[in-house]
């Protein structure tokens, strides 16, 4: 072998071995930093720890919402193919469908994620970890359960799937509730299965636990008093509110139809509608003590003010305001009692335009409550045809404006404090918020004396007498807007009031919507609902009783 | 052997007495000793490799305990032996190569294995990486060098039957070797450089003439080379996981044991033929560079040893053994960092798998018998 020949060999070593060297190199320090990121994207993952929801808790400390450990079972079906044995082993002791499982995992071949089964309970899943099939995974998560069911199902709401507030306070208060999810980052090898705990990022934080202002008792008082009543009277559906006097906040708050947040099987917008405070009605006579407290406020009227209702309607320009009997003259107090719409529309047209506006403004009308429930409306009052008799004349009586229930109830508390506003609150609140007067208490008083004679033989409403108690209140009945101008065939029926006279303590307010049969007024449908869940409240509540029992005043 | 000439055949004077006595075994030290390094490093990854596996690793120990032994029996016969026996063994090796098309063990897809009634299952084609120098160093030892165009047709004859019947099992990989076991030894017979352009230039024309013979899966594998994410989670998969655990290894490796890509089964065959991206990204550059140059001691180590052979047949079997080898490492490594489309060669004395390194090793074995032995 040439000297020439062993150099070139020797060369040609010498030149692959540093082109080697280089390339190997060149991965190891030009492209290090990327092929480690690289490296890290194949193995390192960052999971989640799965963080439960605060508990929703009524003022007394029942539970209305809390979350419960379940367990998922999932499969990554590109790495794990389940035979036929393994698919029936799951489908029977998961109580699934063994061929919507095959054909699930069929569909799903492609992907590295499949649900087999959502939560379900811990017990079940360690069954299912029993059988032993390879591949098969559990992810830990948390499943809202509502131990008051359809009681509280529209002031709690319910979350979805994936644990985020679809309705109620689950909704409104979802970031105070919501946990935040913990997150580790792991090794996972290449069918994804956890090799090693690299290093905890964050530790699941628990979500906050929420106190409401509902008091389950009187909840279920209300629940249970509108459900008879709404079926009795073949309604469509109906609200009740309660409110605590001294402070705002909502003791009771339930709508019919009502669901069970338990079990969602479909979408029922109808049922999940919380009506109390997003349905829209024409407060109708529920409003005629607020009128006459701008009657008052004039300094014209007295609660023994003559009015003359002869010969039983009144026309306002082209329209005719009538009252169903020719009642003559009657003092204010009557006015109310009997509920004259022609004495009510004779006052309001005495007074100054914006006068009845502006009560209603100061009672709340017009605006959001802001009550803290996701979806409220602020109700319909404008002041923009003040000019027009006829527009002042029936808002006297509540038509032309609309407002909430809650909203209604809110006017109420306005009185039941004799003159101070307060925001309502679906929080429990630890100490009364700061009260602002809108109302002369002078008036206000003297209006809730005459407010009294409404619940009695005489009045509109002696279905709202309670035993042992005084109560105040209004009675409504409107007609509903049809097709072409009122309907006279379909109603509301209302009755707002409060408990006791002296000192109240609650504020209730009873709406039915389209009540069936012979008697639909707000004395004979929403009076007798009103007066039962006050008996019950104001017993409850420790109220100590004002009468002899069971002697009606 | 005559005393004389054993103290001048000596490198120099040193560790006179330990050389004297392994020289008596016929074995020579330098070799030897980096041969032994490299196996235990290899032992070392391989136990990493494979994951801890107990009994992975024992049998990967007996077999390269075998291969030490291969080495150490085939040290021991003279080079005249082999050089008798040559043609017999290359003619046999060919019949062998012949059964396995018509009787062989089809494993993967490809007929390569042997199961004959009484002995292990073996490759045959493994036996021509050595029969092929052997054959060739017999064939040009008696003629003159540089070698005639006659003899040289010839030897590229008895280089492509066997390469042949290798390539159409298909084993492109051995088919390779087998080739360029046969070619180094044409060349350091003192080929023309002439010829020898000539030769690269023509397999420059050829080769893309070849395309149309490759398989699908070889073709796919060579565009693979080209842009490995034109299939990344295919084909392309091996070559980038293999540059993603090599890469992420750094100067210094992620120590043994804690490579995520081999040990979380991103990197396939991280035991056999990519075992180096195992040491790339637990032992990092370092432990990269350290066996490479362990591989060239062994290659320069032969190359003096074909220097030093008394005649033509010794020095053209143990510098086409020491090419062979050098290929090896050179495929191995250049496939593995995605310089050479993937073909499965393992790397040298390190991979999982026996039957390469007891031939690796009895060829080692033959190369120390001829430096070895005096006077033949």
């Amino acid at each position: 072998m040439s000297r020439w020949r062993h150099f070139a060999l020797v060369f040609t070593f010498l030149t692959i071995a540093a082109v080697l060297v280089g390339r190997i190199a060149a991965l190891n320090i030009n492209d290090s930093a990327f092929l480690k990121r690289q490296g890290d994207a194949r193995s390192v993952r960052v999971e989640s720890l799965a963080a439960h929801r605060g508990i929703v808790f009524d003022r007394h400390g029942e539970p209305l919402a809390v979350s419960t450990p379940v367990v998922s079972v999932w499969i990554d079906p590109s790495a794990t193919r389940l035979d036929a044995n393994q698919r029936r082993a799951l489908a029977r002791t998961l109580a699934i469908d063994v061929t919507q499982l095959a054909e699930r995992q069929q569909l799903y071949r492609n992907k590295s994620f499949m649900y087999v089964a959502r939560r379900v309970t811990p017990d079940l899943a360690n069954t299912v970890a029993d059988l032993g099939i390879t591949g098969v995974r559990f992810k830990r998560e948390y499943r809202r359960y509502y131990p008051a069911g359809e009681l509280a199902a529209h002031v709690v709401g319910f979350t979805d799937i994936d644990d985020r507030g679809q309705e109620g306070v689950e909704l409104s208060f979802d970031k105070h509730l919501r946990g935040i999810a913990g997150r580790k980052k792991v090794l996972k090898d290449r069918r994804g299965q956890i090799v090693r705990d690299l290093e905890y990022l964050a530790a699941p934080q628990f979500g906050n636990d929420l106190r409401l202002s509902i008091d389950l008792r009187l909840q279920f008082f209300a629940y249970r008093e509108l459900k008879s009543a709404v079926e009795h009277h073949r309604a469509v559906s109906g609200s009740v509110v309660m409110l605590d006097v001294r402070t705002g906040e909502i003791l009771a708050l339930v709508n019919q139809p009502s669901f069970n947040p338990n079990g969602i099987s479909r979408i029922d917008h109808g049922a999940m509608r919380n009506r109390a405070i997003t349905d829209l009605y024409e407060p109708g006579s529920t409003v005629k003590p607020l009128t006459i407290i701008a009657a008052l406020e004039s300094g014209r009227f007295s609660p023994n003010s003559s009015i003359d209702t002869a010969p039983g309607y009144v026309r306002v320009g082209k329209k005719l305001i009538e009252d169903p009997v020719n009642r003559g003259r009657i003092s204010l107090r009557e006015v109310l009692e009997k509920s004259s719409q022609v004495g009510i529309a004779k006052v309001a047209l005495k007074l100054e335009k914006r006068a009845v506006f502006d009560v209603f403004t100061r009672a709340g009308f017009g605006t959001y409550p802001g009550s803290g429930l996701p979806g409220e409306v602020a109700g319909r009052l404008s002041d923009a045809e003040l000019n027009n008799p006829i527009v002042r004349a029936t808002m006297a009586y509540g038509y032309g404006i609309s407002v909430t229930p809650l909203q209604l109830a809110q006017a109420y508390l306005g009185l039941a404090t004799l003159g101070q506003s307060l925001p309502v609150s679906i929080l429990r609140l630890d100490s009364a918020p700061e009260m602002v007067r809108v109302f002369d208490e002078r008036d206000v008083r003297a209006l809730v004396g005459m407010m009294q004679g409404v619940a009695t033989a005489t009045g509109t409403a002696p279905k709202a007498r309670v035993p042992g108690y005084r109560v105040a209140g209004k009675t409504g009945t409107t007609r509903k807007v049809g097709a072409t101008g009122y309907d006279d065939s379909r109603h509301v029926a209302f009755f707002a009031g409060m408990a006791p006279v002296e000192n109240p303590r609650v504020v209730v307010v009873v709406v039915v919507n389209e009540p069936k049969g012979e008697r639909v007024g707000g004395g004979d449908v929403a009076a007798p609902v009103f007066a039962r869940i006050v008996a019950r409240a104001l017993r409850v509540l420790g109220v100590a009783p004002e009468t002899e029992m069971g002697r009606a005043v | 052997m005559s005393n004389q000439d054993f103290v001048r055949s000596l490198p120099s004077g040193a560790g006179l007495v330990r050389q004297r006595s392994l020289y008596r075994w016929h074995l020579d030290p330098p070799l030897l000793l980096v041969l032994l390094l490299i196996m235990a490093y290899g032992l070392v990854v391989l136990y990493s490799a494979v994951d801890r596996d107990q009994t992975v690793f024992s049998a990967q120990l007996i077999r390269m305990g075998m291969a030490v032994v291969a080495m150490l029996v085939a040290a021991q016969f003279d080079p005249r032996f082999y050089l008798r026996w040559a043609p017999v063994l290359y003619v046999l090796g060919i019949g062998l190569l012949v059964a396995v098309l018509l009787v062989g063990v089809r494993v993967k897809g490809s007929q390569r294995w042997l199961d004959l009634p009484g002995l292990p299952r073996f490759q045959p084609s493994e036996l021509m990486k050595i029969a092929v120098p052997l054959m060739l160093g017999w064939y040009l030892n008696d003629r003159a060098l540089p070698p005639r165009f006659k003899h040289l047709v010839v030897s590229l004859a008895l280089i492509a039957l066997p390469a042949g019947l290798v390539i159409i099992q298909p084993d492109l990989g051995t088919g390779l070797l087998v080739s360029a076991a046969g070619l180094s030894v044409v060349v350091l017979s003192g080929v023309s450089w002439r010829w020898i352009g000539l030769a690269v230039l023509s397999a420059a024309l050829v080769a893309p003439g070849l395309w149309l013979f490759l398989k699908d899966y070889q073709q796919e594998r060579v565009l693979t080379l080209f842009d490995p994410e034109r299939d990344p989670l295919g084909a392309g998969w091996n070559i980038i996981q293999s540059k993603t655990a090599i890469g992420s290894g750094g100067v210094f490796g992620k120590g043994l044991f804690e490579g995520t890509q081999s040990h979380l089964e991103f990197l396939p065959e991280s035991q056999t033929d990519f075992i180096i991206a195992v040491v790339g990204e637990e032992l990092g550059l370092v432990g990269v560079a350290a066996l490479l140059l362990a591989y060239l001691v062994v290659i320069s180590r032969g190359l003096y040893i074909a220097t030093q052979a008394p005649n033509t047949f010794g020095r053209l079997v143990v510098g086409g053994l020491t090419l062979t080898f050098f290929a090896y490492v050179f495929v191995n490594i250049a496939m593995v960092c995605g310089l050479l489309p993937v073909v499965g060669i393992p790397l040298p004395l390190v991979s999982y798998g026996g039957t390469s390194a007891i031939t690796l090793m009895a060829g080692f074995g033959i190369v120390m018998a001829i430096h070895t032995h005096r006077g033949w």
